[in-house]
Parts: structure tokens; C-alpha cells; sequence
């Protein structure tokens, strides 16, 4: 089995707000991240898919395949968008990386797994250098 | 839903790679150049990997703020700006990486804020890491 990775990156806007709460307590627990007003980070998303080469190409995917699939399904939905606005996901559900995380594989893995041959196995989203938070699928 | 956050933390500090149970030759030929007496450093990454299920309330593994307040108190403060040789964890252990990995490991597994502690990692240059996922 070859673990194949591609990055990509894209840059978006978003605040943490759960609106079953006070806002002080908004405040308390998520901070400045808590501002309505939003912020905004370069995100680094990178996207793992697992198989064997294929015996004729040597791809496990083709990479050119896996960026289209990565920009129709992530980039296009996200890159220089407000994630709490604009991303359907986050209309109710809060854009911390986990979430963006698990958010991303929903939307990459039906494009994966409809190829044929190699399947998703891991996606990372770095939210700065520092922080980074990943999703393996249901385990 | 299980999902893993992680975040990176700088470290800054010296070590000498030299164990009492090998004799001064058989050191150099073992740790090379890291066998120096006077000891050298690194920019150490000390890379945090916690697992467990998104709260429904506020979307995280582990809330970010009180993951830096026990890494700092825990790892940072205890080996920044320090000798590694001089700590009690390495009075009778060789500061390797691995060791170091491995110790911080154990000084975090139990004390984390929330969620399990999946791997730490530890890179020493920007060309060599080690990962230690518990024994």
C-alpha cells in the first residue's frame, strides 16, 4: 500500500459563535477567535489518498485528477469565503479546524471513492503552521 | 466523531549524547560529533497529536488555550532554554530525541485537558523527527 499526499491552500474568514450561549460565554471559551466580525488565515489542506501503483502508470491516482478533485469539491466551496457565511456546513455547525477537517473529507471522499482504486485515508488542515487538526473517516 | 488536533511548540535547548555504560572511545565512535563534552542545542519542534470526539458544543477535540497552558507548564517551561543532560528525567538516560520524545510522552499522557494523547513528535532538525505513540 503507497500513501500518496497532495497539499493545497486556500484562505478564508470565520469566527466561533455557538448561539446557545451567552456572549460572555462565547468569549470565555473561545476567545479572540469569538469576534463577529471574523478573522482569517491561510489554511494548508492536505489530502492523503492510499493504494497500490497501478502496474502500467505507476500512479496510485493521478495527482493532476486529485488537485482538480481538491479544487472543485474544497477550493472552490471555501478558498476566499467567510466558512460561518458562505460554506453550508458551518450555517449551523462551528468552523474550528476539527470541524473543517471532517467537513473536508465529507466533501472529498464520494469524489475518491466514485474513481474507483484508491481510497481516502487522511485529511489535514493546517489552520496556521502551529495548529493543525486531522479526520481518518469513521474509524 | 473522532478527529485529531495538533499543535507545534518550539524548544530550545542542549544536550550531549555520552552514556556512563560505554567507555570515552566507544562513546565517540556511538554519538559522533554529539558526543562533544561541551554539548550542543537544537530548535527542538515538540508536535502535540490529541484524539477524541468534536464536542457538539464548541466543534473541538481540545480546547486550544488550555492544551498550551499544561504543554507550557509541563514541557516548555521544564526543557526551554535548558540543558537536557541536567534534567532528573535523563540523570541515568541518554538524551537522544527518542528518549526525549518518549519522556515527553509520559509527562503529558495523563495531564492533557481533554481528549487522549495520540503521538508526540519531536523534531530535532528540519531532517529528523521521532514519534512515540505510548509503549
Amino acid at each position: 500500500m503507497i500513501y500518496l499526499t497532495r497539499r493545497a491552500t486556500f484562505s478564508a474568514s470565520h469566527y466561533y459563535w455557538n448561539p446557545a450561549w451567552s456572549e460572555e460565554k462565547n468569549r470565555q471559551v473561545f476567545g479572540r477567535c469569538a469576534n463577529r466580525n471574523g478573522h482569517g488565515h491561510n489554511y494548508t489542506l492536505e489530502v492523503t489518498v492510499a493504494g497500490e501503483p497501478d502496474p502500467v502508470t505507476g500512479f496510485v491516482v493521478d495527482l493532476k485528477w486529485l488537485r482538480e478533485v481538491i479544487e472543485r469539491e474544497v477550493l472552490d466551496a471555501w478558498d476566499h469565503r467567510h466558512l460561518n457565511l458562505e460554506a453550508p456546513e458551518f450555517a449551523t455547525a462551528i468552523p474550528t479546524t476539527e470541524n473543517l477537517a471532517i467537513a473536508a473529507w465529507e466533501r472529498l471522499e464520494p469524489a475518491v471513492t466514485a474513481a474507483g482504486g484508491a481510497r481516502l485515508n487522511r485529511v489535514r488542515i493546517y489552520e496556521t503552521p502551529e495548529i493543525f487538526a486531522e479526520y481518518r473517516g469513521e474509524a | 466523531m473522532k478527529a485529531y488536533f495538533g499543535r507545534r511548540y518550539l524548544v530550545s535547548a542542549s544536550h550531549r549524547l555520552h552514556t556512563d555504560a560505554l567507555s570515552a572511545e566507544e562513546n565517540r565512535a556511538t554519538y559522533g560529533k554529539c558526543n562533544n563534552p561541551h554539548g550542543h542545542g537544537h530548535n527542538y519542534v515538540v508536535e502535540v497529536l490529541v484524539g477524541g470526539a468534536v464536542n457538539p458544543e464548541t466543534g473541538m477535540v481540545v480546547n486550544m488555550a488550555a492544551l498550551d497552558e499544561v504543554v507550557h507548564a509541563r514541557v516548555v517551561e521544564r526543557f526551554d532554554h535548558a540543558n537536557l543532560n541536567l534534567d532528573p528525567l535523563f540523570a541515568n538516560r541518554t538524551p537522544t530525541t527518542e528518549n526525549l520524545c518518549r519522556a515527553v510522552f509520559g509527562l503529558l499522557k495523563d495531564a492533557l485537558p481533554g481528549g487522549e494523547l495520540e503521538r508526540v513528535r519531536v523534531e530535532e532538525t528540519e531532517n529528523n523527527f521521532f514519534e512515540c505513540c505510548g509503549e
